[in-house]
């Protein structure tokens, strides 16, 4: 590590100091007399706090990262001595620091100088979202070509058995988890979307304001309720419940643990999602297309079935295509409630497991980031996380361009 | 056509009669669809509350206990110093049960067992805390063991205690009895919000304290991280700069950002923050970190949604008189944008708050039974180990004794009571402040 902490504070130090410094030699160029200067004095202080500042934080960051990969690759770039990062981001500091004082002047344009500071601190901030895909994309990508040089992707992508095992010998195919997660979203859709959108249609072409007034945000509630408490409802409240009064009477599975209690409660999970989502798209469609549908003679829901979800149909698609997103992206609801087990079979009823399971089954606890039995969580999160955008990518295209077409 | 077909106009024919009952249908379905939406909420609010309600009340046994200055001696000098602890309780428990006869057939080990193992640390404690209190007697409340507990909440019964080998049928007599003489009794659990978590033996101990510490902490490195940026970004994007394709790139990626599953930020945080960076494993640092990125998206769209809101002739209005581009900015609309920008940070903030799984990937599953510091000197700011609300719920779900789902829905109720007032205070704020133009 770099011996950061010093520099760090005596840069912030000195920038005071140099606020008050620069404002005070402003006010005395000036005479006294702000008037004759081409800025406030003030402005002159900001100028000389973010020269003396920002450039020595940039060194700082980027030298860090540096050393940070330099370490990885087995290269020493800190230098050994530590008053040699001491002089070197100082002296940056200090140099900033009497330059911006040496220019203040009665025509130097210290707004303009300063508001160049700040814009570059704005612009490093959005992209700070650029280097976070950046970030996700390089530590999965980096692992995982790791992880396939430890195992065949063939077998990891088209085994079908999944019995990992810390000794080695492990058979680790994707495919039992990808069909327990298709398997649980596809329940979970198949309760939220027709839900979902009834009460969607319902709230924007039947309920009276008062109604919509108090049902919307009640509905929007199950989306402020962390995904924990939906799993522990799986897990304490409808795993047994399913297994008591559905499973084990039919013969199906004695697991309170099943596809069916995660399906179920990701798909009250998802409701809200797709409901408000849904009640946004049906409000878009113009007014005037159900005025001439109704004018025709049609009844509401003849209306609705005929002309308002057929022209909102497209913006329909991509909110389920979202949600199906983040049915697949679930992590908690599963852990908690479709169980650890990876199999391939039919019966909701029995436990089955998620690719996101496995990835946190896979990293928690104590980890060895060398063996393929680690590595192959960064596979399966890069795999996850393809999907996800790739669906995101559509819906998103889809919903924007729907949405342009009506405005 | 004939007039039979048609029949009167007063009367509706069977084709209208099919469609208007195809109409009700239809809003029946609209109805059910909300329906079944309410009682889902209805059906998981009223699971967790009946399940968790009773962890806000623990049972205590309290009794008169004498010690001396030479007894406190020897239990300090020796090698289990909680152990000897337990020795005097034990011994003053029993002078009380044979002097009010409670014990009758009952077996010493059995009333002993009634008492939790954490009695002799708090015990010592105590007694640490009153040095005065030696060779006095004095009224003691201990933690009954988790069963005893149980008993009283209705998850243990005599029929349960047979076949468990935690709890036998002479105990739950015991404790009838000493319930009955007002030795037992049902107080707010304070110790439920101030305790560290305990052990697998000790449900009746275990506590949220270092859970709602962390979470605290994690709170504050997001909002003194993710408010900045977000904002920041926000302000470039939506007043700077110039549509290009680099800001499409940017707006695509944050649109993307915040549909990325959760858990991929926990494997960024894995990897970036503790195997990249060093940082501490299961510190709040790194946690707080992940959800900074995990919220920024969230924090940007509604901090643009909020910008764009302020109408152009507030900017105008600043131009005219001579202000930068910048000083219109940050002197007008930011400003008037604060509201909007406050409640969006603050339902990202509940966001946060209620995150598990990118937790459970850098470590925060571990079980911390001491209070992180805020800053020490070997593990730097929020550097010391701890866990977090969501997942110290995740944490006891995963023990074996049914006395912690007590505990994990009672920690849920307090996880939701945290949120209620968050999402609250958004709401007021965006009643008591929102302009429209």
């Amino acid at each position: 590590m770099l011996p950061l902490t010093v520099p760090f504070f005596a840069t912030i130090g000195l920038a005071i100091v140099g606020y008050l410094l620069a404002r005070r030699r402003a006010l005395s160029v000036a005479s006294g007399d702000i008037r004759v200067l081409n800025a406030l004095p003030h402005q002159h202080g900001l100028n000389t706090a973010l020269s003396t500042l920002l450039p020595p934080l940039a060194v700082m960051l980027i030298w860090a990262l540096a050393v940070r990969i330099g370490a990885s690759r087995d290269l020493v770039l800190a230098p050994q001595n530590p008053a040699f990062t001491y002089i070197a981001l100082i002296g940056l500091s200090v140099t900033g620091f009497v330059l911006s004082l040496l220019r203040i002047s009665r025509d130097f344009r210290a707004r303009n100088a300063s508001e160049r500071w700040i814009m570059a601190l704005l612009i490093f901030a959005s992209t700070i979202a650029i280097l976070t895909t950046v970030g996700i994309v390089l530590s999965m990508v980096t692992e995982t070509y790791s992880f396939f040089g430890q195992y065949d992707w063939r077998d990891f992508f088209f085994s079908t058995t999944w019995s990992p095992n810390f000794r080695g010998g492990s058979d680790l195919g994707i495919i039992p988890l990808i069909w327990g997660t298709l398997y649980i979203s596809f329940i979970a859709l198949v309760l939220a979307v027709p839900v979902g959108l009834f009460a969607a249609v319902y709230l924007s072409e039947y309920a009276s304001p008062r109604m919509r007034s108090i049902a919307k945000p009640l509905i929007e509630v199950l989306a402020g309720i962390p995904t924990i408490v939906y799993g522990l409802f799986a897990l304490v409240t409808v795993g047994p419940l399913l297994r008591d009064y559905f499973a084990a009477p039919m013969g199906l599975g004695q697991s309170a643990s099943s596809v069916m209690t995660a399906g179920l409660v990701m798909g009250i999970m998802l409701i809200p999602f797709v409901s408000s989502l849904s009640d946004d798209i049906i409000n878009a469609v113009p007014q005037a297309m159900r005025d001439g549908s109704l004018g025709l003679g049609a009844t509401k829901s003849e209306t609705i079935r005929q002309v308002v979800v057929p022209a909102a149909l497209p913006g329909i698609v991509g909110a389920v295509l979202l949600a199906a997103s983040r049915a697949i992206g679930e992590t908690m609801i599963v852990v908690l409630g479709a169980g650890a087990a990876a199999r391939l079979s039919l019966n909701p009823f029995e436990a089955m497991t998620t690719v996101t399971v496995k990835i946190v089954s896979q990293l928690t606890g104590d980890t060895d980031f060398a063996s393929p039995e680690t590595l192959v969580a960064f596979a399966l999160g890069l795999t996850l996380f393809v999907i996800t955008l790739g669906l995101n990518v559509v819906a998103l295209f889809i919903v924007r361009k729907y949405r342009e077409q009506y405005e | 056509m004939s007039a039979s077909k048609h029949g009167s106009l007063l009367q509706t024919d069977p084709h209208t009669k099919k469609r208007n009952a195809a109409e009700k249908r239809f809003r029946m379905y609209g109805l059910s669809a909300i329906a079944i939406a309410l009682i889902a909420l209805v059906i998981l609010l009223v699971s967790i509350i009946s399940n968790g309600a009773s962890s806000f009340r623990q049972t205590y046994l309290s009794f008169p206990v004498t010690i001396n200055a030479a007894e406190i001696e020897a239990a300090e000098s020796a090698l289990l110093k909680t152990g000897a602890y337990n020795k005097i309780i034990q011994t003053s428990l029993l002078t009380y049960l044979t002097e009010n006869d409670l014990l009758q057939d009952i077996p010493e080990e059995d009333a002993f067992g009634m008492i939790s193992d954490e009695a002799g640390a708090t015990f010592r404690e105590f007694i640490l805390a009153n040095p005065e209190a030696a060779g006095t007697s004095f009224q003691l409340n201990l933690l009954a063991n988790g069963r005893i507990d149980g008993y009283f909440k209705g998850r243990v019964t005599a029929q349960t205690a047979l076949l468990d080998k935690n709890v036998t049928p002479a105990q739950l007599v015991m404790a009838d009895r000493l319930a009955e003489q007002g030795a037992l009794v049902k107080r707010f659990n304070w110790a439920f919000f101030t305790n560290p978590d305990a052990s697998d033996q000790r449900p009746e101990a275990a506590g949220l304290g270092v859970a709602i510490l962390g979470s605290f902490y994690m709170m504050a490195v997001v909002l003194f991280l993710a408010l900045p940026i977000g904002v920041a970004a926000s302000i470039y994007l939506e007043e700077f700069a110039r549509k290009s394709w680099i800001t499409d790139v940017i707006e695509v990626n944050i649109a993307n950002l915040a549909a990325v599953p959760s858990i991929v930020y926990g494997i960024l945080g894995l990897a970036i923050f503790i195997n990249f960076a060093e940082l501490n494993q299961s510190s709040p640092l790194v946690g707080g970190l992940v959800l900074t990125l995990m919220t920024l998206p969230t924090i940007i769209i509604s901090t643009r949604a909020s910008l764009k809101s302020i109408p152009p002739s507030i900017r105008d209005a600043a131009l005219g008189v001579g202000a930068s581009k910048m000083q219109s900015v940050f002197h007008h609309v930011l400003p008037l944008a604060a509201p909007g920008i406050l409640t969006g940070t603050i339902i990202g903030l509940a966001q946060a708050l209620g995150e598990t799984a990118p937790l459970l990937l850098i470590g925060m599953v571990a079980f911390v039974k001491e209070y992180p510091a805020a800053w020490s000197p070997d593990a730097g700011l929020f550097g010391e180990a701890s866990t977090a609300l969501p997942v110290q719920v995740f944490n006891w779900t995963q023990r074996s004794d049914p006395a912690f789902v007590e505990r994990a829905s009672g920690a849920i109720i307090t996880l939701l009571i945290f949120l209620l007032i968050m999402n609250a205070l958004a709401i007021f704020l965006r009643k008591k402040f929102e302009r429209r133009w």
